[in-house]
């Protein structure tokens, strides 16, 4: 074991050196036996047939059935299964699980709170040598710190999302001879330009997401801050080494205020409190609103829900085609990336863990897996070609070359605020018309101490 | 299950005039719904409470993009009709996601033996406490009863630990690692200790106002304790025990967290309402199956309460009136 372990270390960095070693692999007597034709690729993780391993996850239907099937080839090569687990109630149950003492082999982190959490359990085991070599060999550190607690790498990247975007209708837009903005300004005045000269809305949102809703504020906000705090501020806020009331962030609110709060660019301002996340976009697609700024998964369910078309920003006569351009900052020159992404860490050491762990931070099987649609990752290996949606990847274009990347800032918050306060505050902004400094006022006094 | 198929064929007229509380009871409640007024009442909260059920079964039977753009009102100025969400929800499925409809097998498997093994236990235990004479008789009792002040969500992590890891004292071994989890077998436990307190504590009410004529007599004819529970106690109690058996039934059946937290997440043996809880997808978007499943069901819940109806009234005042 200690052998395989050593060469993937190596495979993981180049193809080149990969494809040499599992030719030697091959040959030399004392590897794992057989391989079965096809399985060349599988070289590294053979020796663990007729094992399973659980992999617990929000993920369910329809996603699940997506990431079984890119786990298929590598079932049939390598012995190995691979129970995908969704359960809706993940971040409840597994908290349950591990402290019961029935914890998963493998579990998908949504956010790197709770990884922290179950990282001081003691119970979440730190990623394997040959993990860690694939995570800095296939991703930007970035995104190994954030798999990384208190100097130990525990969960290696999986999926990603880019929020830094607005969506919009190339066809309205075309119809209408607006411009896509690439400053801050220039939003603004296509705003004015819109709600002055056209029929049709500048912008829709919706806050409303069960016990999340106001998420979609909180969004709004750390973009916001990343474009025009910079990302020394943006991280300031989010470790709170400056107060949540600070000037930086109050000019932010004062900012997303030009436009949320605005009954000339929304219309009904409370509305978008009780208006659902998954609806609040469906006016691009009908053509009663012009911008939405959302992150990239809402793509597929407005297809889904209201019968849009993802095109590219070139094609402006599909009729419910909708595209995305990036959200603007200051100048057209600055442009860092606010994403999100899962983590997948391990509660097991058993060498099948170990190897399923390993496959998934490969550039084959982030390939393979986005190859079948929806779905991205960071993985600096992953093929743009391999993307079909064009919104996705423009995603991983925006991912691979943004100067900064930030994860989103409420999930790197203490609980009580980036799903607490942080939510509900940003909900009575726009619900009651809550005052902006009221708002910061009462997210710093929520502040764990 | 055989101990309520026993009994189930035995008349029930003496229970109905045995207890003087209870036709007391039921004389009152004949005054209040005789009158007019209070049925109207009674009819027009029936109907308000009725309504949202009725918008869900509704949604149930409209278009995924209809529930999405208008309200379930609309349904009679606009009339679309499907069939579409109930058979996505029943039949449509994968291997990570199996159809709704083989879920039942496993909801079957937890809810009967969950609902048999507490009625069965708590039946003798409540006769013993109300019955036998013996001494720290009411400490025990109400030791037992006070039990159901502590949350069921307190109790979930230590029993998991000790069905995954056995208990140790120190060194000392007391319970091995059982090696049941991932079975149905944490799941009866779990619910069976649940429904402990208050089943008990609603039988020994209930036994307890069985009159003492009626157990000398017994005794004189010679039947010793058992005989007497068996052809005594049991007859005179099937409404009491019919109606904390429905309760348990839909209790487990409804049951969520029970299931889920020691069901260990397996798919294979997790009952119908944790794939339930997971029909509306990853982000929450396709709710219109959720107005199918909770359709779905329901069916058996609804089964269970008319076949045990007659028994529900009657057996609802049981405990609750000491005579």
């Amino acid at each position: 074991m200690r052998a395989i372990k050593r060469r993937s270390i190596v495979l993981a960095t180049t193809s080149a050196t990969a494809f040499a070693l599992i030719l030697t692999g091959c040959s030399a007597p004392s590897g794992s036996g057989d391989i079965p034709a096809g399985c060349e690729a599988y070289a590294d993780y053979q020796g663990n047939s007729g094992t399973e391993v659980e992999i617990y996850t929000t993920v369910v239907s329809p996603e699940a059935e997506l990431f079984q099937e890119s786990f298929t080839e590598f079932e049939d090569c390598t012995g190995i299964t691979i129970n995908w687990n969704g359960s809706k109630e993940f971040e409840a149950q597994l908290p349950v699980r591990v402290e019961g003492g029935t914890a998963p082999d493998l579990a998908v982190f949504p956010q790197p709170g709770l990884l922290a959490a179950m990282a001081a359990t003691g119970k979440l085991l730190p990623a394997s040598d040959a993990v860690a070599a694939s995570v800095e060999a296939n991703y930007s550190p970035d995104w190994k710190n954030y798999g990384t607690v208190d100097g130990t790498f525990y969960a290696s990247p999986l999926g990603a999302n880019v929020k830094s975007f607005v969506w919009y209708s190339p066809k309205t837009f075309k119809d209408n001879g607006w411009d896509i903005p690439t400053t801050w300004d220039e939003l603004l005045a296509l705003s004015d330009k819109i709600a002055t000269t056209s029929d049709v809305q500048p912008w829709c949102a919706g806050f409303e997401s069960g016990d999340a809703t106001g998420w979609v504020g909180t969004d709004w906000m750390e973009d916001i801050v990343l474009r025009f705090g910079g990302a020394e501020v943006y991280d300031k806020w989010v470790s709170h080494e400056i107060p949540f009331n600070d000037p930086a962030i109050v000019e932010a609110i004062g900012k997303a205020g030009q436009i949320l709060k605005n009954p000339e660019y929304v219309g009904d301002v409370p509305s978008i409190a009780t208006t659902s996340f998954q609806t609040g976009g469906a006016g691009i697609v009908d053509g009663s609103c012009a911008m939405h700024r959302q992150a990239s998964f809402i793509g597929g369910i407005l297809v889904a829900d209201q019968g849009a078309t993802i095109v590219t920003p070139d094609d402006t006569t599909t009729e419910g085609g909708i595209t995305t351009f990036y959200f603007p900052g200051a100048t057209a020159d600055d442009k860092p990336a606010l994403g999100g992404g899962e983590f997948i860490g391990a509660f097991a050491d058993r060498p099948e863990v170990q190897a399923v762990q390993l496959y998934l931070t490969t550039p084959e099987w982030n390939n393979k897996k986005a190859a079948l649609g929806g779905w991205f990752s960071a993985n600096l290996g992953l093929d743009t070609a391999n993307v079909a949606d064009p919104v996705n990847a423009n995603a991983v274009e925006i991912l691979k070359n943004a100067t900064t990347f930030r994860f989103d800032g409420s999930d790197l918050m203490p609980a009580a605020v980036g799903a607490g306060s942080f939510w509900k505050e940003m909900t009575a902004w726009v619900a009651e018309d809550k005052s902006d400094k009221a708002v910061l006022d009462a997210i710093e006094a929520s502040w764990p101490k | 299950m055989t101990a309520i198929e026993e009994i189930a064929p035995v008349n029930l007229t003496p229970a109905r005039t045995k207890s003087k509380g209870m036709r007391l009871t039921s004389r009152k409640q004949n005054n209040i719904f005789g009158s007019p007024i209070a049925s109207f009442f009674a009819i027009v909260i029936a109907l308000v409470w009725t309504i949202p059920t009725f918008g869900l079964f509704i949604s149930s039977i409209r278009t995924p993009a209809d529930i999405n753009n208008t309200g379930w009102w609309t349904f009679f100025t606009n009339p679309s009709f499907t069939l579409e969400n109930y058979n996505t929800v029943l039949f449509e499925g994968s291997s990570v996601t199996p159809p709704l409809s083989l879920y039942f097998l496993n909801s079957f498997a937890i809810t009967i033996p969950a609902t048999v093994f507490p009625v069965v236990i708590a039946t003798f235990a409540a006769y013993a406490l109300a019955w036998f004479d013996f001494k720290g008789r009411d400490l025990l009792f109400y030791t037992i009863f006070a039990m159901q002040v502590i949350p069921l969500q307190l109790a979930l992590i230590p029993l998991l630990q000790l069905f995954a890891n056995g208990l140790k004292i120190g060194d000392a071994t007391l319970l091995p690692p059982l090696g049941i989890t991932g079975t149905y077998i944490p799941i009866w436990i779990a619910h069976t200790m649940f429904a402990m307190p208050i089943a008990i504590f609603l039988l020994h009410n209930f036994l307890s106002q069985i009159p003492r004529e009626l157990m000398e007599a017994a005794r004189v004819d010679g039947a010793d304790a058992f005989k007497t529970f068996r052809m005594v106690v049991l007859p005179l109690s099937i409404p009491a025990i019919a109606s904390f058996a429905i309760f348990q039934f839909l209790w487990v059946w409804n049951d969520l967290l029970v299931g889920l937290t020691f069901g260990g997440g397996k798919r294979e043996i997790a009952p119908l309402m944790v794939r339930l809880a997971e029909l509306t997808g990853t982000r929450g978007g396709d709710w219109e199956l959720l107005t199918a499943g909770a359709f779905v069901s329901i069916i058996v819940p609804v089964a269970v309460f008319f076949a045990l109806q007659r028994y529900f009234v009657r057996g609802l005042l049981a405990g609750s009136v000491k005579g």
